[in-house]
């Protein structure tokens, strides 16, 4: 093999230019759009009593404050298993979704896939659909171009604004924080942020668009290990298709070699946001966005042959279909005991969640044992074990909280800096740590027992409602 | 490239190679977008203006400080400066208390006990251990037994001046004699099985009750008739369940033929008046306090 100068290793970026599309997945995405995007931006703005001292806020992550507030759930810190619960469901479902209908999250959910929509949908907007953009892309810089230009940035860095700007709404109250940024009196952090994301919105929504999917984001790498020949993906039935051509009619006549159903019009390829070809098979850069389907629909219906020809299908249908069989439906495909499991799965985590959500008492305790030393022989020969008490008041006004023992043996419980009584007020919404003494008389069986039973009580006066906690009593075993 | 003229194009993948050819094996050049290349030098390129700006490069004796004179020291010692300003009142207020009356403030109390924490691990921990359980000789604080007095006053006084120490004029003083010299290994066997039958039920009464004379005539004046102690001069109660260095008659035996002489530092000689404050406030909060 002869060679002369290697080939070069790096490409500039081919610009895509999608076509304007119809059809009933256009319509879904748009709708898709609208909803993901109004709850992203509108979210903040949502108000939610929760009475004095808590914000109104229905949507908070008060980082300062060390809570997440979600309509009428409150999360504490020591909570976060139920962000660890939803983040093993996000994985779940990632699975399932995968495994069921192939790239659906990048195709319709996916925030670069949206925001990418909604910038090319303010450049058609702007600067008209294809062959305007691509003649608009080969003129020279003058006035009319860089009219077209600047208008379509200038809206562009409005919504990659607005995105930013939507974001810091989440981590304090809102129309505080609106306000502040206005009068330049917000945090920097604040505005640090809003630029960061006004900046990668821009970027990646604007210009560096199906290359991030490609060459930055590792989930179309990953993606292929969690399909199978079951799931559904976008894809063109070949055996209907080929051989594509003009349907000219002279290529009709009964002597011209026969056709497939592909005039070869390239809709499909037009209208695609990632500059591929569906004709080529399955590849990776391929996001199932599904506009190609409405595409060939609409000519397929223009010329008179059955919809179809791109269709969401599985890999597994090739086979079939050439040997003539009907199309298979698509919850054929969907319904296979992999998906099932997953579904198992991802239901069992979210009952658990919802149980956990809706067994959580307004007062709860949590009792560490001192064991630095295992316990304190005192003057009169009795043993003393140390233990914190830390005790959650969720209520939003101070409650006196009542602490007692329970045991098989004749402990006593003291609390630290008080002689008597065992009521202590814990401030409202917060977590108040007392130390308590836990004493066993000198010749009491848990004084002489190396470990013993305990179970340590906390009762809210105002409303009797108790919560425990059970412990070890350590003795000074001989 | 207009001198890239021949192109190898690969028969399956219609996909032109780079021409490198390993016993047939072709490589496919998919070509990388060339902004990719511009990140990657664009992060050579922030990689060596962070070396300069942050302290990146070792020399032979500590390391580059950039220029940006960024440091975790600088960072922490403003860090404990706000802290300190934050505190500033509560400090006023810690300095300006009568030590005694401070559990009747609970905000200032909480203050206290959590910087004399601090101090207790950092300054006490070695002797007193880091829960304060004491070792053989070094006081356990968590239990309700005190030498010298178990109050507020009396701790933060023991704190400031030490135990026996020779810096401070008004340190704790008691000396115990070393009764090997004055009595008879029998007499001190006596005393000794006196002083275990306070608080043992198994001790030789015949034994024990020729040490109870020995004990009022040499003991007493210290320790009590009833060797109960005396805080005033620092004298043990012998009658409880606590001992400082061990209540078994060997121990008991050695301690009165040798004596004992425990020392503490002067506290008040080696840190600051809040700390001292602070420190004894701790200690008093660990379960003894009177």
């Amino acid at each position: 093999m002869t060679q002369t100068t290697p080939p070069p290793l790096y490409a500039a970026q081919e610009p895509v230019f999608p076509r304007k599309v119809s059809g009933k997945f256009r319509r879904l995405k748009w709708w898709i759009m609208l909803v993901t995007l109004g709850i992203y931006y509108l979210m903040p703005w949502i108000r939610w009593d929760r009475g004095p001292n808590l914000p109104d806020q229905a949507v908070l992550l008060d980082m300062a404050g060390r809570r997440f507030y979600f309509f009428w759930i409150e999360i504490w810190p020591h909570e976060f298993y139920f962000v660890a619960g939803l983040l093993v469901m996000a994985g779940l479902g990632l699975f399932l979704f995968t495994s069921a209908l192939g790239r659906v999250w990048c195709g319709y959910t996916c925030p670069q896939t949206v925001w990418t929509d909604l910038f090319i949908l303010v450049e058609r907007w702007v600067e008209g659909d294809r062959n305007a953009r691509v003649r608009l892309w080969k003129a020279k810089w003058d006035f009319h171009k860089w009219r077209l230009r600047l208008t379509k940035w200038a809206i562009w860095l409005g919504i990659a604004m607005a995105t930013g700007g939507a974001w810091v709404f989440y981590f304090t109250d809102a129309p505080t924080l609106a306000r502040d940024l206005l009068r330049f009196d917000a945090h920097p952090i604040a505005y640090a942020t809003i630029a960061v994301l006004t900046a990668t919105t821009f970027i990646f929504g604007g210009f560096l668009r199906e290359q991030v999917c490609i060459y930055m984001c590792p989930w179309p790498r990953i993606q292929a290990a969690m399909m199978d020949p079951d799931t559904i993906t976008v894809a063109y039935r070949g055996w209907r298709g080929e051989p594509r051509g003009k349907h000219r009619k002279a290529a009709q006549a009964a002597d011209a070699a026969p056709r497939g159903d592909c005039i070869d019009c390239m809709a499909c390829v037009n209208v695609c946001p990632m500059g591929i070809d569906i004709r080529d098979g399955q590849q990776m850069e391929c996001i199932t966005c599904a506009l190609c389907i409405d595409a060939c629909d609409d000519v397929m219906d223009k010329i008179g042959k059955p919809r179809g020809l791109i269709d969401y299908l599985a890999l597994s249908d090739e086979p079939a279909e050439r040997a003539g069989a009907a199309p298979k439906p698509v919850w054929k495909h969907i319904l296979r005991p992999r998906t099932l499991f997953y579904t198992a799965l991802w239901s069992l985590v979210g009952i658990g969640l919802i149980y956990a959500l809706f067994m959580r008492s307004d007062i709860e305790l949590a009792v560490s044992p001192l064991r630095n030393p295992t316990y304190v022989t005192l003057s009169d020969g009795s043993i003393r074990n140390i233990y914190d008490v830390r005790m959650r008041n969720k209520h939003a006004e101070a409650r006196v909280f009542r602490l007692s023992v329970t045991a098989e043996t004749g402990v006593q419980l003291q609390l630290e800096g008080h002689e008597e009584g065992r009521s202590i007020l814990v401030p409202a919404d917060k977590t108040f740590m007392q130390r308590v003494y836990v004493t066993a008389p000198r010749l009491d069986p848990a004084a002489t027992l190396a470990r013993s039973d305990i179970r340590i009580w906390v009762e809210d006066t105002a409303t009797g409602t108790r919560a425990s906690q059970a412990t070890t009593f350590n003795g000074k075993a001989e | 490239m207009s001198d890239h003229t021949e192109k190898n194009v690969d028969e399956v993948t219609g996909v032109e190679t780079t021409g490198h050819n390993w016993d047939g094996i072709e490589e496919l050049n998919n070509p990388m977008p060339r902004w990719w290349l511009w990140t990657l030098y664009a992060t050579i390129v922030w990689g060596i203006a962070y070396t300069i700006a942050f302290p990146a490069w070792p020399l032979i004796s500590g390391a580059t400080t950039g220029v940006l004179g960024w440091s975790t020291r600088a960072d922490v010692a403003r860090e404990i400066e706000s802290h300190d300003a934050q505190n500033g009142a509560l400090v006023e207020q810690l300095l300006a208390a009568e030590m005694d009356r401070l559990p009747e403030d609970p905000e200032l109390l909480r203050y206290a006990v959590a910087r004399g924490g601090a101090v207790f691990k950092a300054q006490c921990s070695q002797c007193h251990g880091s829960g304060a359980a004491g070792f053989k000789g070094y006081p356990n604080l968590l239990d309700d037994d005190w030498l010298w007095g178990g109050s507020m006053d009396e701790i933060t006084f023991t704190v400031r001046h030490g135990i026996r120490n020779d810096i401070d004029d008004e340190a704790r003083y008691s000396e115990m004699p070393a009764f090997g010299e004055l009595l008879e290994k029998e007499q001190i066997r006596a005393a000794a099985e006196y002083v275990y039958s306070l608080s043992n039920d198994d001790a030789e009464p015949e034994l024990a009750a020729s040490g109870q004379e020995l004990f009022a005539e040499q003991c007493a004046a210290c320790h009590g008739d009833t060797g109960r102690g005396d805080r005033e001069q620092g004298a043990p109660n012998l009658a409880d369940a606590i001992w400082l260095y061990g209540g078994d008659r060997e121990t008991l035996i050695q301690t009165i033929t040798y004596s004992r002489f425990g020392i503490m530092p002067a506290w008040g000689q080696r840190l600051i008046e809040a700390d001292v404050r602070a420190v004894s406030a701790y200690v008093h909060g660990l379960g003894g306090g009177e």
